[in-house]
């Protein structure tokens, strides 16, 4: 008996990935546990392991090869005994391995398809879409995300106005926010010196994706303050030099502080941990920071979950781990999805100050800048202090101006007076 | 003259008081607002006193009839079936009167203020009300409804006189069964009281200026339902006119031409169903800057007209003349006027027509005809009646359903039918439109067996190639 080797969900949102790399070649004996290859999803390259003994008997699903839909065989192997011959009958049964979707939109059905019923999967964050059989067909016929696109249907349900109404506007674009126009198609550039096309990764398709999504239908707001960081950055000497002393393995940095800090915030303010829903608001019993991290070709955002109940040094050595293994494209989804809230630093670039975008359902993100000298005035004297602006983005639904600063607030006091978060 | 409402001022005022009106004030009222209805004859309109409902109660004892005809195959005996003119006749206003009735309820009820007058509009937010020819109240409005329907369309030579030349009205009401008759135009109103009175005996004759009859109806099903009128021994003449009605002492000679040829036929009456008019007169039009382009008013999408606070809907404002249109219009109007959510300009192709002749004839959405001109891929299905069990058990084995799909997308684009029961079939097509289903959902519905509706679900595997019982 063959087994086939399928295309695996990696993870609750995949609904396809692509072959990065395979670790056996054909022929090669497998043993349970072995690596077989890696497979590079939206978020994250994660490791296919054998889960049986024998020989991989052909590789259906080359490297190299992209969106490939879940459950799509990829290899077939051979159990003891069995010949390559085995492998290629099973492989020619086998499907070719689909894309999910095209990879390119194509503006028209050129010719009629043949009667089947279109398989509706919805992407959009895993999330039902309530659409038409008939949207849902021309939107598969077009490769349009059917998830992408704002129903005017009754109870939202997008009908086949609605898909026509995205096509006719040439992207996939929510026709929610009637004050805003309608998207431009996207145009080429015209430039003298050419330009080299570099075709999108999962992962730059996933952040476009929902960065634009959370920028055209979260309202956002935004609130700065300056911190004073003196004191915390004494303290942060101090607890290095007190590791360096003992040998303790850690060496905190500013932002192991402001995870800290933000976390003893949403403490004592918990409405911010909260998604809105049209049905109702969803407080979360627990405090999980996402910290953003930049990596090749994007950026995720790894979890320090219950951080309220965590030390700076468990605090200092998780993130760590989490950001060098974030590089290595190796978290696993439940280390970055979820999460109640957000933290980007920019402070490494020198950056001053900026202002995020949301990263739904979540519905606060803060923008921390560089912490610098700047002149302030205390009890009538000018003087200098080291200073550092963050800003709240919040999402208005969830979170009102008045409590975005009084969560603000909270966290300006622990930022500087780093002893307060020590209770 | 019944009490008068003592309000004067309200939020909507629906001027007509048939299908259109009266379920626009209803709505209006369920949404919060002070409506009220102002009507200058019966509540329910024509389609309930004078169209729709009394002419279904005069085909049903037709269509009795015409079963008890055939009680002999159906291994009954009975003898000497014969009728009472004067007793149809009876039934029918009843079933109108009761209904009219039930419709003052339902006013009554919603708290929507009936007033029993004619509707005029005089000025910006106000309509006078008055009957016999006295003003009985001003009332004003921001958002003033014209619901005012529509009447028989008469043509130059061709006018009804009520006595020899009837119009749908006379012909609701015959005081004896005509030996003869001649009916001018064959559309659904036409067609129904030539299948009426020819089920009873009469010698009838159509003439249609078109080159087929229901010419609204997919170029199939009319060759169907011509067929089967042409069985049943109706004399159709399609491509003809009738140029002239020359009245005699209980007769009428009619002159038509057809093929470059013209000929006398004598009948004792003639039926008029050359299409209608729009009630535009004197409800005070003038110095607005409503629109009135051939005899109906126009309207945009949400039924506004030009004049700020005053909508049309129904008859008034044009094809297609149906009861449910004209609602449904009404809905639309009163619920944009209420900022609701998730109202949508109605959309025409999902409007089903029912002609209630023998062999009953029912539609949705396009012809195949007029899915071509668009330029489309198409699929079509059919389905006989004579392969379904039910048909063959009622003993009604001729009709058919068709199906017409988009190739590429599989949207059910219109669907066309004739045969027994086909009217209470076809709001299954408009669900499924409404829905957006495609031929997979329709394939994957199970179908009760043994109904007629199985048909349907054949029509819609025979556009694919995959037709089982035929």
């Amino acid at each position: 008996m063959t087994i086939q080797i399928l295309m695996p969900a990696l993870s609750p949102t995949m609904t396809e990935g692509s072959i990065a790399k395979w670790h056996k070649k054909e022929g090669d004996e497998v043993v349970s546990g072995d690596l077989l290859a890696e497979i590079e999803t939206d978020k994250a390259t994660m490791e296919l392991e054998a889960v049986d003994d024998g020989v991989l008997g052909k590789i259906i699903a080359a490297e190299g090869s992209e969106n490939i839909a879940v459950n799509t065989p990829i290899a077939v192997m051979l159990e003891e005994g069995e010949d390559a011959s085995a492998a290629e009958a099973a492989a020619s049964a086998a499907p070719a391995p689909a894309p999910a979707a095209p990879p390119e939109p194509t503006p028209m059905p050129e010719a009629a398809p043949a009667p089947q019923p279109a398989p509706a999967t919805p992407k959009s964050n895993g999330v039902r879409v309530f659409a038409s059989p008939l949207a849902k067909r021309i939107a598969a016929d077009a490769g349009i995300d059917i998830g992408a696109i704002s129903g005017s249907g009754p109870h939202g349900r997008v009908v086949k106005r609605d898909v026509d109404a995205a096509i006719a506007g040439g992207v996939a674009a929510p026709a929610a926010a009637p004050s805003a126009a309608p998207p431009a198609p996207t145009q080429l550039p015209v430039v003298a010196g050419g330009y080299t096309e570099v075709p999108h990764s999962n992962m730059r398709k996933t952040i476009a994706r929902r960065l634009q999504e959370s920028k055209q239908t979260v309202p956002h707001f935004y609130v700065t303050m300056e911190c004073e960081i003196d004191k915390l950055l004494a303290m942060r000497k101090d607890l290095n030099a007190r590791a360096e002393a003992t040998g303790e393995d850690y060496k905190i940095s500013v932002n192991d502080f402001i995870i800290r800090a933000a976390a003893f915030a949403m403490k004592k303010v918990p409405d911010v941990n909260a998604s809105w829903t049209d049905e109702a608001m969803l407080l979360y019993n627990d405090i999980d920071i996402s910290v953003a991290v930049a990596i090749d070709g994007g950026l995720i955002t790894p979890i320090v979950r219950n951080a309220d109940q965590k030390g700076l040094a468990v605090i200092s050595n998780e993130m760590k781990d989490l950001a060098a293994r974030a590089r290595e494209g190796k978290l696993l989804p439940d280390e970055f999805q979820g999460g109640g809230f957000t933290i980007s630093n920019l402070g490494m670039y020198g950056v001053k100050e900026f202002a995020a975008i949301i990263n739904p359902p979540q519905s606060c993100i803060l923008a921390v800048g560089a912490g610098e000298q700047r002149p302030v005035v205390r009890d009538g004297a000018l003087t200098t202090a080291t200073m550092m602006s963050v800003t709240l983005s919040t999402d208005h639904r969830v979170v009102d101006g008045a409590l975005g600063a009084e969560w603000l607030q909270a966290f300006k006091v622990l930022i500087e007076d780093p002893l307060a978060m020590l209770l | 003259m019944a009490d008068q409402p003592t309000e004067t001022n309200f939020d909507v005022i629906v001027v007509g008081g048939g299908p259109g009106g009266y379920v626009t004030a209803i709505r209006a009222a369920q949404l919060g607002m002070k409506a009220a209805c102002v009507e200058r004859e019966h509540l329910g309109g024509i389609c309930l006193n004078w169209g729709c409902i009394p002419t279904k109660a005069l085909l049903r004892t037709s269509e009795v009839y015409h079963l008890m005809e055939r009680a002999d195959e159906f291994g009954l005996k009975v003898e000497g079936v014969s009728f009472d003119m004067e007793k149809i006749v009876k039934r029918s206003r009843r079933v109108a009167r009761r209904l009219s009735g039930g419709v003052a309820h339902l006013l009554k009820k919603n708290k929507v203020a009936v007033f029993d007058g004619h509707g005029k509009l005089a000025g910006k937010g106000k309509l006078e009300v008055s009957a016999g020819g006295r003003k009985i109240a001003g009332l004003t409005a921001e958002h003033i409804i014209l619901a005012t329907g529509a009447r028989a369309r008469t043509l130059p030579g061709l006018e009804p006189d009520g006595e020899l030349i009837w119009t749908y009205k006379e012909a609701m009401v015959p005081e004896e069964m005509p030996k003869s008759l001649l009916v001018v135009g064959s559309g659904a109103i036409g067609i129904e009281f030539a299948s009426f009175y020819k089920t009873l005996g009469a010698e009838v004759t159509v003439v249609e200026v078109l080159p087929r009859i229901l010419p609204v109806e997919d170029e199939e099903i009319s060759d169907f339902a011509e067929k089967a009128f042409n069985a049943q021994g109706m004399n159709i003449m399609t491509s003809a006119t009738v140029k002239a009605l020359k009245k005699g002492k209980d007769n009428v000679t009619a002159t038509i031409e057809a093929d470059g040829k013209s000929r006398d036929i004598t009948v004792d009456r003639v039926i008029l169903a050359v299409g209608i008019v729009g009630n535009v007169e004197d409800i005070g039009l003038e110095g607005t800057k409503v629109k009135v382009e051939k005899s109906h008013i126009a309207v945009d999408e949400w039924s506004a007209t030009d004049e700020p606070g005053i909508y049309a809907i129904g008859d008034v404002t044009g094809p297609p003349w149906l009861a449910h249109k004209a609602s449904h219009e009404g809905i639309i109007c009163v619920e944009k006027i209420a900022g609701a959510n998730d109202v949508h300009p109605l959309d025409t192709s999902r409007i089903p027509g029912c002609t209630y002749c023998t062999p009953q004839v029912a539609s949705v959405g396009l012809t195949e005809a007029a899915a071509r001109e668009q330029g489309r891929e198409i699929k079509v299905g059919r389905f006989p009646f004579q392969g379904n069990g039910k048909a063959i058990a009622l003993g009604e084995p001729d009709g058919l359903v068709k199906t017409v799909f988009d190739a590429g997308t599989g949207e059910l684009l219109g669907a066309h039918m004739v045969g027994a029961e086909v009217t209470e079939l076809i709001q299954g097509y408009g669900i499924a439109k409404t829905l957006e289903t495609t031929e997979a959902e329709l394939m994957h519905s199970v179908f009760p067996h043994p109904t007629l509706s199985e048909m349907m679900h054949e029509a819609v595997l025979d556009a694919y190639g995959r037709v089982i019982h035929f």
